[in-house]
């Protein structure tokens, strides 16, 4: 297939003349929104892409061997995601959606405590409190998962106002899909955003499916991006499985963040190659031929077709790289594994800052019960 | 000392916090140039500017998913819901991320702010600015819920909400917001937020009341006491966790029992208050307990004095009460 058919055929599928892209499907940079990345940089990125793909393969695995309950993962969207959070400056902050585990990882939360939270166990930095991939991390400034739609964007909003305030130079960038633009929250956040020029960047990964609802029935608009013009937010649409494309343009709503310019709305299109979670049989809903215009599109081997156009990362780098990831993966999901769940007590801490009278009750309750470990001899 | 009633005491309340934490912001539809619709900030705005005391747009979920940013960043918002009847667009915001969010993350971080809202009717105000809705709140676990009755408690317990470590919700009963006046000290004190406090004592019947409502149950208990009952009533001011101990040594004394709140009697706090006596003092009873309530109707504008659990209404359940063998 040429590289004529692909970008007809993109076109056909998502409107897309006003896009940003930066490369070509056949490996080529156009210079005019170049984010100008080193190779140390592109191979960076490209070995945590593939590192959050086979994450999400192994997941996906433990679910269906019943060994975790659930995983939502990023298959096929792991451009959009890990392009804008590597665009983030240290002082940023991320409010997540709950398909960004790249990112947080990116930003430093340890692949142990990820792996952790979807076995829900002790050492779990929710104390297994959440659902899988409902985690948190402070440490790498990444805000705390929660499923109900759209609640992350008035509060990177928020986040970022308080930061305004205190004249601190901070942006808050948060995620969420197409559907969330459906939301209260993401019409409060826009407008709270639009009226106080909050430093915040929102991320609209526009993946064409709210789990079995298509784009069309979310919005009569032409674009998710032209939602951010009624707020007087700024916006723009971007290949979203263009990992140069991503970086640029989230880059460019950083600075003018930081510059006292308000927020912008990125629609980042993209494509969910998977179901919504392991919950989710897409074969329901959407055809398979479908996923194969962006089967073509998928965001690693087009950095993969750069790559070795460049020569910078060899095939047997490759094979090292998903070897090795494997091998730690194996060891560290059956350290996860082995972990105990957490004690019974720790269900009754941290719903206050100091425990009143009726949980030490129902804790004490719990604790005299047959399920309490002194019940066991 | 210095009279004031509940408006002046809570706008000095804010007005001392805001002094002495420059992370406490006011937030809310009308808290700026107004003053609030009730003029409970007034004269903040004029003080602490228009990036302390904000007007925001009209979206009780916008104002408080921003307060929740805010709080996650280290501020502490106080929020206004005009309101408690406008509350419920924020109620996601609330249940879901508010109260959740210590537990949720594991203590890595807290949604820590005070949301201000007038409560309760006997204003005119019909269905949608008369409401009671504290069992809502009480029922999500996080949350802290406190209802004051008078200046004094007011300005020391928002004090207190505003040091405290987890999300509180403070509802203002807003039918004595100027009725009810008071000595009120100068500068800063605190009225812990997990004491009730015992109003008036006797030994024939326990009544428990707050808010706009303690009035009433004071009446009415000065009214059987020119019939030879004494009655003793418990203003809870914290609503939840509630101040058990001093409810059940009520109970004990008395052995009678009657709850006076304005929310609908379903599922309302005060069934709440009855299994915990059933549970914790069900021997010490000597008479079925007696919840006086709204009724379970929407919160009706001509008829409102006859929906109101008052005075004329209570006495009766104390009489019965106290009389019942």
């Amino acid at each position: 297939m040429t590289s004529a058919a692909h970008e007809s055929m993109f076109t056909a599928s998502v409107h897309d003349d006003d896009v940003v892209r930066v490369l070509g499907t056949d490996g080529t940079l156009d210079a005019r929104n170049d984010p100008g990345l080193s190779p140390e940089e592109v191979v960076h990125l490209y070995r945590h892409m593939v590192l959050t793909r086979l994450v999400d393969d192994r997941l996906v695995t433990l679910q269906r061997q019943g060994r975790i309950g659930f995983h939502i993962g990023s298959l096929g969207e792991e451009a959009a995601i890990i392009g804008s959070a590597y665009a983030l400056r240290k002082q940023d902050w991320l409010f997540p959606c709950y398909r960004e585990f790249g990112a947080a990882l990116l930003r430093g939360m340890p692949l142990e405590r990820y792996l952790d939270n979807m076995f829900g166990n002790a050492n779990d930095p929710v104390k297994g409190r959440q659902m899988p991939d409902h985690y948190t991390c402070k440490a790498a400034q990444f805000g705390s998962v929660s499923s109900p739609i759209g609640t992350q964007i008035t509060q990177a909003v928020g986040f970022a106002w308080a930061a305004k305030i205190q004249k601190q130079d901070l942006v808050a960038l948060t995620y969420f899909g197409e559907g969330a633009t459906s939301s209260n929250e993401f019409h409060n956040g826009l407008n709270f955003a639009g009226v106080f020029k909050t430093p915040t960047v929102f991320i609209c990964r526009n993946n064409g499916w709210a789990i079995s609802v298509p784009t069309e029935r979310q919005t009569a608009s032409r674009t998710f991006a032209e939602k951010g013009i009624a707020y007087g937010v700024p916006s723009v649409r971007v290949d979203g499985n263009d990992l140069f494309a991503v970086i640029a343009v989230t880059r460019d709503a950083i600075r003018r963040a930081s510059a006292g310019e308000g927020s912008t709305l990125i629609e980042a299109i993209t494509y969910r190659m998977g179901g919504h979670s392991t919950s989710d049989d897409p074969t329901r809903y959407r055809d398979k031929s479908l996923l194969d215009p962006w089967a073509d599109r998928d965001p690693l081997a087009r950095i993969k077709r750069y790559l070795d156009k460049q020569g910078w990362f060899t095939d047997a780098e490759e094979q090292k790289l998903r070897t090795e990831i494997d091998a730690r993966l194996r060891d560290l999901v059956e350290a996860s594994e082995k972990t105990p769940p957490p004690s019974l007590e720790s269900m009754f801490e941290d719903v206050y800052a100091e425990q009143p009278w009726h949980l030490r009750e129902q804790c004490a309750e719990l604790l005299a019960g047959p399920r309490a470990p002194s019940a066991h001899h | 000392m210095t009279q004031m009633n509940m408006v002046q005491a809570i706008n000095d309340a804010l007005r001392i916090a805001m002094r002495k934490d420059e992370r406490v912001v006011v937030m809310g539809e009308d808290v700026g140039k107004v003053g609030g619709v009730f003029r409970v900030t007034s004269g903040l705005y004029d003080e602490f500017g228009d990036a302390r005391v904000v007007d925001t747009p009209l979206s009780e979920g916008g104002i408080i998913g921003a307060a929740v940013g805010m709080a996650l960043y280290g501020m502490i918002p106080v929020p206004e819901i005009q309101f408690s009847d406008f509350i419920w667009p924020a109620y996601d915001q609330i249940v879901s991320e508010v109260a959740k969010y210590r537990y949720r993350s594991g203590g890595e971080y807290t949604s820590k702010m005070v949301i201000r809202t007038p409560v309760g009717g006997g204003i005119r105000g019909g269905h949608y600015h008369s409401q009671h809705p504290e069992a809502q709140f009480i029922h999500v676990a996080g949350l802290k819920v406190v209802c004051p009755s008078n200046p004094y408690d007011a300005k020391g317990m928002l004090l207190a909400s505003i040091a405290d470590p987890d999300p509180v919700l403070f509802f203002e009963p807003k039918r004595v917001y100027r009725a009810a006046k008071g000595d009120v000290p100068e500068g800063e004190y605190t009225v812990p937020l997990e004491s009730a406090a015992v109003v008036r004592e006797g030994q024939h019947v326990t009544v428990i009341a707050y808010g706009a409502m303690l009035y009433e149950a004071l009446d009415a208990a000065q009214k059987a006491a020119e019939q030879g009952i004494e009655t003793e009533v418990v203003d809870l001011r914290t609503l939840w966790p509630v101040d058990i101990e001093t409810i059940i040594a009520s109970v004990k004394k008395t052995g009678r029992l009657i709850i006076v709140h304005e929310a609908p009697k379903t599922c309302g706090f005060g069934s709440e208050l009855v299994s915990l006596v059933c549970e914790k003092a069900f021997y010490h009873l000597e008479a079925p307990p007696v919840r006086v309530t709204g009724y379970d109707t929407p919160f009706p504008y001509t008829l409102e004095m006859e929906y109101l659990p008052l005075s004329h209404r209570i006495l009766p359940a104390i009489l019965d009460t106290a009389r019942a063998v």
